[in-house]
């Protein structure tokens, strides 16, 4: 049973590093999966050259779901906007560690899913992730 | 194996040895422990094989063939429904109509019924414990009528207000519909005297009986329901087809619902006459395999006995009640076992259900998480989601320790 949550995973949804709220912030966005009540809203500031310089995520629900934002956020500091649009599936299946089903992997990408519709639109993600 | 509990009623071993499915070992070596009845029952050996039978043997298209498979295939179809008539104890085979599930059987009701007799401001009564499928086709319905819904609250307990049910009946609801058994609390509602109020109140009644019919005897004539609506595969019977009882001078008096062959006596390029019942709801070739299926599913539920049937379901529900709640963080939803049928939902403290079902799928046991398609229930109870263990005939005690045993491992896991 407990090979399927790593320890990383059940240790970020219990003691997350990157929650919270940005105000002001330059991006923000918030989504839900009404399926399985998992919602996550991200927030970001950015530098003049599109550099993140903080970043930060509110949000309840699974804990892939949430892990996988906590891992997600703390990724993107320091990142400019283009690294984030080039993030895909599996650099969030990577930081997790573990293989999931089609329905556990809406949970995994919502985070990512926020993040790309809040620095470039929800009209620009990808189908995979919605 | 000690079953104490399981063996009470009904041999269960003689019955778990009807469904094959049960025997499959899961990656840990062990059998696996389908607690998702309430979602779709497993299938008895009996319902596999007479579908099989038909395809290798009778398969024709029905009602209007002239050749030998046609009539053996068409025979087997009317049988099916006869048998489903009796099961139900309805008036007359043509009380019967088969839809794809219990979602078309309301929607059949919605479009039909509701389009011919409904209008602006005319209220309908449903109840806050309905799933999406007698919810969603009377939202449509209101929008495309300007109708009025309402709806009878859940108390704390998970039952229905019962004053607040009278008190809505004396605005004149034109239907009350409302779910024989919660597919979230396991609440048996009182059928038969909702009914009687509702016909007092000068209203038509609908019964969404998808998780009534197959765990309990339903006599239409006892509950006097007008339309009564139950999917066979939550009934040991196949995916694909369910049913829609309604009185026969209430169906004689509704125009169509969908237009097509079979369900026309003639048809002219500008018109068409409706054939009789119960053919005038059905267009198109139906399911047959899956009607005859369902016979047999039926067949199998009555050699059992329903009373039989349900008598079990209450003793493994009250020791699933009983399980549960001497864990820790454990809140269970609904009523007490003597209300409820075999459906547990529940909450674990700081686990969200979809990591809950996913730790317990590692260790063979089928669960559901998520709102059960009944989302205003869950916000009624506060709740984004649940997790849901259901039970069935073959549902063991030992099953349920299983599950115990799997939430405890979870707990740890999450401390």
């Amino acid at each position: 049973m407990d090979d399927l949550y790593r320890e990383v995973i059940i240790d970020r949804y219990k003691n997350p590093l990157m929650r919270g709220t940005l105000d002001p912030h330059d991006y923000s966005y918030e989504d839900d999966n009404p399926l399985c009540g998992d919602r996550i809203r991200i927030d970001v500031r950015v530098d003049s050259e599109n550099k993140i310089t903080e970043a930060a995520y509110n949000g309840e629900g699974c804990a892939i779901s949430q892990a996988s934002a906590d891992l997600l956020v703390e990724s993107i500091v320091g990142k400019n906007l283009d690294e984030v649009k080039a993030l895909t599936k599996e650099d969030i299946l990577e930081m997790l560690g573990i293989e999931l089903g089609p329905v556990r992997l809406k949970c995994a990408l919502l985070s990512l899913k926020v993040l790309k519709a809040s620095v470039y639109g929800l009209e620009n993600v990808e189908e995979e992730l919605t | 194996m000690a079953s104490a509990i399981s063996n009470t009623v009904l041999d269960i071993d003689r019955i778990r040895a009807e469904f094959p499915i049960l025997h499959r070992e899961t990656q840990l070596g062990a059998p696996i422990i389908y607690l998702d009845s309430a979602a779709t029952s497993q299938k008895p050996r009996q319902v596999i094989d007479i579908m099989s039978r038909y395809y290798e043997q009778q398969n024709a298209n029905i009602h209007r063939g002239i050749h030998r498979l046609a009539e053996e295939a068409t025979q087997s179809f009317e049988e099916a429904r006869n048998k489903i008539a009796h099961f139900i104890n309805a008036n007359s085979s043509k009380e019967v109509i088969f839809t794809r599930n219990t979602t078309e059987a309301i929607n059949l009701v919605a479009y039909s019924w509701g389009r011919a007799n409904l209008q602006a401001g005319d209220m309908l009564l449903l109840t806050e414990m309905e799933h999406h499928s007698n919810l969603v086709p009377w939202q449509m319905l209101a929008a495309e009528k300007d109708l009025h819904l309402e709806f009878i609250p859940v108390t704390d307990e998970g039952l229905l207000d019962w004053t607040a049910f009278e008190h809505f009946l004396l605005r004149e609801p034109r239907l009350v519909a409302f779910t024989h058994m919660s597919n979230v609390l396991g609440t048996i509602n009182p059928a038969a005297e909702m009914v009687s109020l509702a016909h007092q109140a000068g209203a038509l009644v609908l019964i969404d009986g998808a998780q009534s019919a197959p765990h309990l005897k339903v006599d239409m004539q006892t509950i006097g329901a007008d339309f009564y609506a139950f999917s066979a595969h939550k009934m040991c019977g196949p995916t694909g087809i369910g049913v829609l009882y309604g009185r026969e001078k209430l169906l004689a008096s509704m125009p169509p619902f969908l237009g097509g062959g079979d369900m026309i006596r003639r048809v002219h390029l500008r018109s068409f006459t409706p054939n009789e019942l119960p053919h005038k709801f059905e267009a198109g070739t139906p399911a047959i395999a899956e009607a005859i299926g369902l016979g047999a599913a039926v067949d199998f539920l009555e050699s059992v006995g329903l009373e039989k049937i349900h008598q079990h379901e209450q003793l493994i529900v009250s020791y699933a009640l009983e399980r549960l709640e001497e864990i820790p963080g454990v809140v269970v939803y609904g009523p007490r076992p003597e209300k409820k049928g075999g459906v547990v939902s529940f909450k674990l403290d700081g686990v969200h259900p979809h990591d809950v079902a996913q730790l317990l799928d590692t260790v063979g046991i089928a669960v559901r998480a998520g709102h059960h398609c009944a989302m205003p229930l869950h916000e009624r109870f506060h709740l984004p989601a649940t997790t849901r263990a259901s039970f069935y005939l073959y549902t063991m005690e030992q099953e349920i320790d299983r599950l115990v045993e799997g939430l405890y491992k979870v707990k740890e896991i999450f401390s």
